[in-house]
């Protein structure tokens, strides 16, 4: 889960973290009052999406009556075909350096890793394929923690001393601690700046692990209430179902048990000339229910003309997938064709009661994949 | 995993002991079973937001390896998991794997017998049911496995191709070894450099997933997910068809080009 940079911020102000005064506002009428006893502010547009910056999202402002114009010029506009609902009005501080601070999961180490760079206020994937040498890199043990000791050597490498060394270092202990408890992917400020009182945080970014969400329900209240979310209408919907789906622009459907199967499946299609329309993921040995409400949603989607089904069962048993098979067809309809490939524990019996209903089953993907791109020829 | 010829010796279910199952003695903690059986190893069926104790209770009981099937498992749970088994040397086999497989012999996982036959090829994969997939095309082609590791489709998991592939080198049974990778970070890039360097010399050929998956969208396993340029399908095949790895298009690809590795 992404949070917003409103969100994120005020999860860092709860940490200790500093952030710019400001406020989030909904209207001009709102931005002009914030803006009142600010001086200069910025006014940022909070989306779900990236580049905001380049695309104009976020503007300055030297005076309420100002503020109220560039928010009235912000607010009901698109960017990046997302409409502009919130922005956030706060102060514009003044710094000497701009820096990038992010805790992340790295794989290689199997824990978190703290980056820091003076290179603040650009894209760190620049930086890092550029001149990586300016980004320190510290890799926590977690059985160990982030130590104090450890964000000093940080903050050394970066080149501070004295007091700037200290409350850098409890900057980054500081936000590795928002990591760690709020179960992050990733959080980053980009930039952090060192102004005439201390280092402030001029942007948040906050992902979340969506493993983790069952032990933050405030997150997911915020979330709710914040609306935020970087799914396509029909991937909200099956979320909402529980399916693990993603959309993509074909016409083909695809189901398959098993993450790797099912996007093996969705290339196989493609190698035969035929364009997927998304990918769901039954998972591991789904109910008959579960194989009902997947098939039934895919068949559900208008631009979808055909459905492959490729099922190589292990702990999914194959006559349940053909009893949510048939409940699919007869919630759904029969008008378009099945193309099922079914093996694995309880073939013969889901075989029997697929090839019943008249629909044939196929023992490989490539055949499979083979018959559904030929029934879309016609089309 | 009994039928198979498992030593099951001993379950764990807390508030259950005294039970039996299929036979098995069932106890409230690890200590309780070692107190009456020797174990060596353990597996883990055991929903998402729960794993971390038991994972915990099995490394510090010396159990080796410990196998965690679960998919969901919190990614911060997972670090402190693997940063423990690191301190008492002890492998960590997922999560969200199908475990480890020895056809013929045993199996910690919930891979389906029947597509197995035991031969001399190894198996390394992030996938499950991809990974029955292209085990079922090797069999079909009358080549067998010699032990297959489904290291799991999380980030963060406990092994990765390069030390499955160093295990595959001392392993005088493996003559080839199939590896099955995905979208998502850059173990198979590793395992490239790592092949290209000396470090594993038996032949290898692949198959990665995820050429039609969407950037910044995970496809299913929470490590699948191609983010800006990093981690796509391409990107891994190239990698690995440079270190002399035959990567094929469709999964029936891999059984046709160890066929042909192992007669030549």
């Amino acid at each position: 889960m992404k949070l917003l940079e409103y969100q994120a911020k005020k999860f860092f102000q709860e940490y200790g973290i500093r952030i710019p005064r400001g406020e989030l506002v909904d209207s001009v009428v709102k931005a002009r009052e914030v803006a009142n006893g600010l001086g200069t502010v910025a006014i940022k547009a909070q989306l779900p999406v990236g580049g905001r910056g380049k695309a104009g999202g976020i503007q300055f402002a030297d005076s309420p009556d100002e503020a109220e114009m560039v928010a009235g010029g912000l607010l009901g506009t698109e960017i990046r075909g997302v409409e502009v609902e919130r922005l956030l009005v706060e102060e514009k501080l003044d710094f000497t350096d701009e820096l990038y601070l992010g805790v992340v999961v790295d794989r290689r180490s199997r824990s978190y890793v703290v980056l820091a760079s003076r290179e603040g206020g650009v894209d760190i994937e620049e930086v890092a394929s550029k001149t990586p040498e300016r980004i320190v890199r510290h890799a926590v043990d977690p059985v160990f923690g982030l130590r104090n000791h450890h964000c000093r050597r940080v903050a050394g490498l970066l080149g501070y001393s004295g007091e700037a060394l200290s409350s850098l270092s409890s900057f980054i202990e500081r936000l590795y601690r928002v990591a760690w408890e709020m179960d992050a992917e990733l959080t980053e400020i980009n930039p952090l700046a060192l102004t005439p009182d201390g280092f402030v945080a001029l942007d948040a970014r906050l992902n979340i692990d969506d493993n983790a969400l069952f032990r933050h329900p405030d997150l997911v209240e915020a979330s709710r209430r914040g609306g935020f979310s970087d799914l396509s209408p029909r991937e909200k919907d099956a979320r909402d179902l529980g399916l693990v789906y993603v959309e993509l622009d074909g016409d083909i459907g695809v189901v398959g048990n098993g993450a790797g199967l099912t996007m093996a499946t969705l290339d196989t299609v493609a190698l035969h000339g035929g364009r997927p329309a998304n990918f769901l993921d039954l998972g591991g040995g789904a109910s008959a229910e579960m194989i009902e409400a997947g098939v039934s949603f895919v068949m559900g989607d208008s631009r979808v003309k055909a459905v492959f089904v490729n099922i190589l069962g292990g702990i999914t048993r194959c006559d349940d997938i053909a009893k949510g098979l048939m409940m699919a067809r007869s919630r759904m309809g029969t008008e378009k064709p099945l193309v099922v490939r079914l093996v694995g524990t309880n073939e013969e019996e889901g075989r029997r009661l697929l090839e019943s209903q008249g629909i044939p089953t196929l023992e490989t993907m490539e055949e499979a994949a083979d018959r559904v791109v030929s029934l879309m020829g016609g089309a | 995993m009994l039928e198979y010829g498992s030593r099951v010796v001993a379950g764990v279910t807390p508030g259950r002991e005294g039970m039996e199952v299929e036979g098995v003695p069932v106890f409230d903690t690890v200590a309780g079973a070692q107190d009456r059986h020797e174990i060596d190893a353990s597996i883990l069926f055991i929903p998402a937001r729960f794993v971390l104790d038991p994972a915990l209770e099995a490394i510090e009981a010396g159990l080796d390896p410990v196998v965690v099937i679960t998919e969901g498992v919190p990614v911060r749970d997972t670090m402190e998991i693997v940063a423990n088994a690191r301190l008492r040397g002890t492998t960590i086999i997922g999560p969200n794997c199908p475990g480890i497989i020895k056809p013929g012999e045993a199996k910690m996982g919930i891979m389906p017998e029947q597509v197995f036959r035991r031969g001399n090829v190894g198996i390394v994969s992030r996938s499950g049911t991809l990974f029955y997939e292209i085990a079922s095309h090797i069999s079909r082609r009358g080549l067998g496995q010699s032990t297959c590791v489904g290291v799991g489709g999380d980030p963060v998991v406990g092994l990765d191709f390069i030390d499955v592939l160093r295990w595959f080198e001392e392993d005088d049974e493996t003559e080839a070894v199939a590896l099955i990778g995905e979208i998502g970070g850059d173990a198979e890039e590793r395992a490239a450099g790592f092949i290209a360097g000396g470090g594993f010399t038996k032949p290898v050929a692949a198959y990665i997933a995820g050429k039609t998956a969407v950037p910044g969208k995970s496809m299913g396993h929470a490590g699948a997910i191609v983010q800006g340029d990093a981690g796509t399908a391409l990107g891994k095949i190239e990698a690995l068809r440079d270190a002399g790895v035959a990567v094929g298009d469709l999964p029936g690809d891999v059984a046709e080009a160890l066929v042909g590795l192992l007669e030549g």
